[in-house]
């Protein structure tokens, strides 16, 4: 890609393609998501958001197109793992916590160590990782839950053990796929809150459907339709949009 | 050994290394490693609780039965890899050793030929094949008894795991490779006595496999073996790669977006728990006194499963009770009414299945825990 300015955005995606027999999930997509900002994706069901996570997160590889994170790393030419150490986490849609696994093992198989299978043969659990742990626990509030497996959590809970999971380990950039799908209203309220806190020294990306919730966070929205970008900009400017509310209330 | 692992501040995980884990370790080491010996050679013959000779080969084939369990254990109760074909690493191991034992024969062979074997001589082979060299040493068979299964199993996992072949797939095709390695081995061309096998073995390391001492010895080494491997894969499955394997098999793809390789992790212990399943069959072949291509029937690996899960997937310690048990009820009725035998095998496997999914150790596991304190507040709706 071209040398941009300074600036390097975090995340550029151009003229992405991604079709599944010949239904065009993502079609011809651009998008720039720079630097410590916060943005939100919103669209109608098969707009293409899930896919386009899956395409940044090397889930899906595109037909066409190229997505570069911080300029240099080629995201299409990377698997999953690789991405992921990058510095680029995702929360997804349905909370995938490890069920057999305790809510502190779930952070601590988090924890941003050596992911080399050797170096986890011999990892010991030192004071300063039980105090990560710990530090994360008491912000997600799953203390006295530490010691329970997670599936026997609530659903609610499980969403955020997997945001926990993503904030213990200092990525650079987060996709959050639905992240209060299943909440309580006091729920999407907090979490609401903690992704704001979040956003101060991270850029994160938020897939969502609840207007309510993509309001409160306040931020540049992006909406999908079909595939590619139909608008871009503040809450009020795309409700406004007539293309847009064409796309949500039209059909 | 040290205590490994710092006891979790939070969550109620005891210590894989307690002071009550290695009392029973112990306590099982010296009654399968001092007891049984004693009473093979002090009980007077004809007491009751005597230990004839022949019985020790038995106990220690057993014990590599158990080795065996153990190794798919690893594989199908911690990373949910079910190798229906761990029967060939097992049969390979064999095969390493037997070369050994028939080079050892040396002229005492029927056509005292003192380089060939005897059904080398038979099929007027000229000369030695190159991959029999070496076989005449101890230290390069045993280091082929590790290599030989653990290359394979590197070489078949890298190329099923790097495709994310899973499940009932993976399966199918471990399945495939132990019929293939079937088919070859009947072969006479392929150089291993075909159909034969090898057998007829004289010594190993200059003593007599027939004197009931060499046999004690071999017993030995296959409790030490059962011992150090149980040791190996409890500090495996307890370590955090074993937190891995565990979260890999439950939910493959999450644990590759916090930015582990799966493919490195299950090739880890599927190597590992090849080679394990290699010494056992390196173990197994002079207690028997044969090897031959049966060994890799499809059928053999399928028992092996039926132990492990009889006895307790994902325990470690149920595939060791669940091997012995299973080939001791095995014996036992194979004498006494050979054709219900794979009736009564069937039965248990969809009684096990059925009935009690986690085996006789996850049976006692859970009378253990449920009579102290009745109201337990977790596990409830645990399978996910």
């Amino acid at each position: 890609m071209t040398a941009a300015g300074a600036a390097e955005p975090l995340l550029y995606l151009n003229g992405v393609t991604v079709s599944f027999d010949g239904f065009k999930a993502l079609n011809e997509l651009s998008l720039i998501v720079e630097q410590g900002e916060l943005r939100t994706i919103i669209g109608p069901n098969g707009a293409g958001k899930t896919t386009m996570m899956d395409v940044v997160t090397g889930k899906t590889r595109p037909d066409f197109g190229e997505v570069f994170f911080q300029g240099t790393a080629d995201l299409t030419r990377l698997d999953e793992a690789e991405i992921a150490n990058l510095g680029i986490g995702r929360k997804f849609q349905r909370p995938t916590v490890f069920e057999n696994l305790t809510v502190f093992e779930n952070l601590e198989l988090s924890l941003a160590d050596s992911r080399a299978t050797w170096r986890t043969l011999f990892a010991r659990l030192t004071p300063n990782r039980c105090d990560r742990i710990g530090a994360t626990l008491a912000r997600i509030g799953l203390t006295e839950q530490s010691g329970q497996p997670a599936g026997a959590l609530s659903h609610g809970q499980k969403q955020w053990l997997e945001i926990g999971m993503l904030l213990i380990h200092d990525r650079t950039l987060l996709l959050l796929d639905e992240p209060v799908a299943g909440m309580t209203d006091r729920e999407t309220e907090e979490t609401a809150e903690l992704i704001l806190d979040l956003a101060q020294d991270r850029t994160i990306v938020v897939v969502e459907h609840d207007m309510a919730f993509v309001r409160s966070l306040g931020a540049r929205v992006t909406v999908l339709h079909e595939g590619s970008v139909l608008a871009e900009g503040s809450v009020d400017h795309v409700q406004n949009d007539p293309r847009v509310i064409e796309v949500y209330l039209g059909r | 050994m040290v205590s490994l692992a710092p006891a979790y501040p939070f969550g109620p995980r005891k210590s894989a290394w307690s002071p009550g884990f290695w009392a029973c370790f112990l306590a099982c080491g010296l009654l399968l490693a001092v007891a049984v010996p004693a009473i093979n050679l002090w009980m007077p013959p004809n007491s009751a609780a005597a230990l004839p000779d022949y019985l020790v080969p038995l106990l220690g084939k057993y014990l590599c039965y158990a080795l065996l369990a153990l190794s798919l254990d690893l594989i199908w109760g911690y990373a949910g890899i079910l190798s229906l074909g761990h029967g060939a690493f097992f049969a390979l191991g064999g095969y390493c050793m037997g070369m050994y034992l028939m080079r050892q024969i040396g002229t005492r062979g029927v056509y005292g030929n003192p380089l060939l074997p005897d059904f080398m001589v038979f099929l007027n082979w000229q000369k030695l094949p190159w991959f029999w060299w070496g076989f005449d040493h101890f230290a390069w068979a045993a280091a082929m008894v590790i290599l030989v299964p653990g290359l394979l199993a590197l070489v078949f996992g890298w190329l099923a795991f790097r495709s994310r072949v899973t499940g009932v797939y993976l399966s199918i095709i471990t399945q495939a490779m132990t019929y293939a390695l079937l088919l070859a081995f009947f072969r006479n061309d392929m150089g291993f006595g075909g159909n034969n096998g090898m057998t007829d073995y004289k010594d190993i390391l200059g003593w007599d496999v027939h004197q009931p001492a060499t046999r004690l010895a071999l017993y030995l080494a296959s409790v030490a073996a059962l011992g150090l491997g149980y040791l190996l894969c409890r500090y495996i499955t307890s370590s955090k790669l074993g937190r891995v394997l565990l979260a890999l098999r439950d939910a493959e793809s999450r644990v590759r977006f916090l930015g582990y390789s799966v493919t490195n992790a299950k090739l880890f212990v599927f190597t590992v728990s090849a080679i394990l399943a290699g010494i056992a069959g390196a173990l197994y072949v002079p207690q028997v006194g044969i090897i031959n291509p049966s060994e890799f029937s499809p059928g053999n690996s399928i028992e092996i499963a039926i132990w492990v899960s009889v006895g307790g997937r994902g325990t470690l310690s149920g595939a060791i009770v669940g091997a012995i048990l299973v080939n001791m009820a095995k014996t036992w009725l194979t004498g006494a009414a050979p054709e219900t035998w794979l009736f009564v095998l069937g039965a248990l496997f969809v009684l096990t299945t059925l009935v009690f999914p986690r085996g006789v150790v996850g049976l006692f596991r859970q009378a253990r825990w449920t009579r102290p304190r009745a109201a337990a507040p977790v596990v409830a709706g645990e399978q996910a």
